[in-house]
């Protein structure tokens, strides 16, 4: 035991420097001690979504650092391009799930640690999952992905009486990578800028006009956007949609490029440019991918440990001239659809007798709201729900007897939350329905 | 400044079981589409069409010009709201076949904020309102249509009588259009 302490003492002394003693950049209320480094060892849970490049990174920088409660998901399998940076993976892992052979390697390799693997999407998973984490960090490629799990979180967020229940926030690190350049940021759900926030500051993909691919290419990647866009529905080869993955798709697709690029006098086309535009592919870079791992697993650390005041709350990082780092404050957003709808409860005394109409004119006569035509939707078993919106003739006929409907009758529960839009507001309202006499309840 | 963690603090054990489809609120690409179709300010000249009342990311616009080359006519295009909407933009084609440069016979639509100036700031309404004016100025600078352009910057009179054809159904040069006057 004894032993085992001073191999403990030595392993993780770099971190007790920082943990048990105050620096000049401690946070304000950081009280130092060596409980700190017990509870990155044994409760801290951190989940890491993406075991791609970034991902790889995080997991084994996590794990070194002593966090020891790791999960990871990811819904993809191993494939020969990824060997040259995502290095927790070997030839003979082609094929395998991405999560499940990062864990097992990382679990291998650093003594005490436990990576548990979710091999799926991350929408499978649902709030009962998501709330068990302190910290969530992201090494994602994909802005629908970002913004599903942002979603997520701030739907975790507590609010009593309009006041933020601290205790319920779980901070999102988002990490991401293109090509020489990429950004870390710091999210606190609820407090600080969220994805949604700062839409504008994820770049676009790369599009170009369609009359010039239609009729002045100049470059290979309009011969070939001009046949995936153009000349692929028109002729529908197989009679389905473009799968980049299917070599026989690609080899179309290349070769009609070529004719086409011979046409106009433009050189270039290969099959792996064909592959890159059809997939969307923007090459990675391993360095890159490590800068902004360590960026991430430090704020991480910074966050669960509060020994250093965190990142605020944006840094980009561009290494394709020499280095160059910048770090601002994004801005949260009052108006934001993600964030910023705070739900507001509403007492309902009887909900089978209540009808949606009298809802509609509570927000039409009520001082607290006085709406003009207040559109209604709700989210009901997944699904969109459009209660009713008066200004659209085509959903207003259809939805017209809902009006007489009670909030029993259209699906609605004690809890559920409707979403009110109208035009004297900016801002979307979103209502959670308070059933007074609980028994109600269904 | 908040300090997030008193340490030992235990979060809930979570369950592990996949349990598809079991959220509570709508994604961030919903919200932002049911403010949009909201606040809708459409033209005298357009309207919409939702097959399904209950699902926002799909539905039809209808622009019926009442001035230009194409007034008496009746378009139809379709909108489709992806889950990333609005970083990316809806995919929009034009149902209704169209003499028109910026229209091809696909219904693929050359208009910029639809591909290369789309920004998350834009909404629906902004689209509306390109694509009504695509049909008072048709812009023979951006064709997709070569042959139409061609005709609009050389002879705007055997344009305007070619819409005319192609409204009232029939060939203009080797392509037959359906009829689409309202
Ligand atoms: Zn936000």
């Amino acid at each position: 035991m004894s032993e085992n302490q001073e191999v403990s003492q030595n392993r993780w002394g770099h971190l007790r420097k920082v943990l048990e003693r105050p620096g000049p950049f401690s946070h304000p209320e950081f009280e130092p001690s060596s409980d700190i480094l017990d509870f990155i060892m044994s409760t801290c849970k951190v989940l890491v979504i993406g075991a791609g490049g970034l991902g790889c990174e995080l997991i084994k920088d996590l794990a070194l650092m002593g966090f020891k409660q790791l999960h990871v998901i990811d819904m993809d399998i191993i494939e020969l391009s990824n060997l040259n940076r995502q290095f927790l993976f070997r030839h003979k892992d082609i094929g395998l799930s991405k999560a499940e052979v990062a864990a097992a390697f990382i679990n291998k390799k650093v003594k005490g640690c436990q990576v548990t693997p979710h091999y799926c999407k991350i929408q499978d998973y649902d709030e009962t999952f998501y709330k068990q984490f302190h910290i969530v960090v992201c090494g994602l490629d994909s802005i629908v992905a970002r913004r599903w799990i942002n979603g997520m979180l701030i739907s975790l967020l507590n609010y009593e009486d309009n006041a933020l229940d601290q205790t319920s926030i779980i901070p999102m690190i988002d990490g991401g990578t293109e090509g020489f350049k990429g950004h870390a940021r710091v999210i606190l759900p609820g407090i600080s800028a969220c994805i949604d926030c700062t839409l504008d500051l994820y770049p676009p993909q790369v599009t170009y006009p369609l009359c010039t691919i239609a009729n002045t290419p100049r470059l290979p990647e309009h011969c070939i956007e001009y046949v995936k866009i153009i000349q692929w529905p028109k002729e529908n080869p197989w009679g389905i949609a473009i799968d980049g993955d299917d070599p026989q798709h690609i080899t179309w697709i290349y070769e009609k490029s070529l004719e086409r690029a011979l046409q106009f006098n433009i050189t270039g086309v290969t099959y792996r440019l064909v592959q890159g535009v059809v997939k969307n592919i923007i090459p990675a870079v391993a360095s890159t991918n490590a800068v902004i791992a360590a960026v991430c697993a430090t704020e991480v650390f910074k966050l669960a440990t509060s020994c250093c005041v965190p990142l605020n709350n944006y840094l980009v990082f561009n290494d394709v001239d020499g280095i160059y780092t910048y770090t601002f404050e994004s801005e949260k957003k009052d108006n934001c659809l993600a964030c910023s709808l705070i739900p507001q409860n509403l007492p309902v005394e009887d909900p089978s007798k209540m009808k949606l109409k009298d809802l509609i004119e509570l927000f039409c006569e009520s001082t607290s709201y006085q709406m003009k035509s207040p559109g209604l939707t709700t989210y009901i078993n997944g699904k969109n729900k459009t209660l009713y919106i008066s200004t659209i003739k085509s959903i207003e006929e259809r939805t017209r007897e809902n009006l007489t409907k009670s909030l029993i009758e259209l699906g609605l529960q004690n809890g559920s939350e409707i979403l009110v839009t109208d035009l004297t507001s900016p801002n979307t309202l979103t209502v959670r329905l308070k059933f007074v006499n609980n028994h109600i309840e269904t | 400044m908040i300090k997030l963690f008193s340490l030992k603090q235990q979060k809930k054990d979570g369950e592990s079981s996949p349990k598809a489809n079991n959220q509570k609120k709508a994604s961030a690409a919903q919200l932002r589409i049911t403010k949009d179709i909201n606040e809708l300010n459409l033209p005298k000249t357009c309207n919409t069409e939702f097959p399904d009342p209950d699902d926002l990311l799909t539905f039809k616009l209808i622009i019926c010009p009442d001035e230009g080359f194409y007034r008496t006519g009746r378009f139809v295009f379709s909108f489709k709201v992806g889950p990333n909407y609005p970083h990316e933009p809806p995919k929009v084609k034009c149902e209704t076949q169209v003499y028109h440069p910026n229209i091809d016979q696909q219904g693929n639509v050359c208009l910029n904020i639809l591909r290369e100036d789309w920004k998350p700031v834009l909404t629906i309404n902004s689209i509306v309102y390109g694509l009504q004016y695509l049909f008072l100025e048709p812009n023979p600078e951006d064709p997709l249509n070569k042959e139409a352009a061609e005709v609009l910057t050389t002879n705007r009179r055997l344009f305007e009588q070619n819409v005319q054809k192609a409204m009232r159904g029939g060939y203009v040069g080797g392509t037959y259009f359906d009829r689409c006057l309202k």
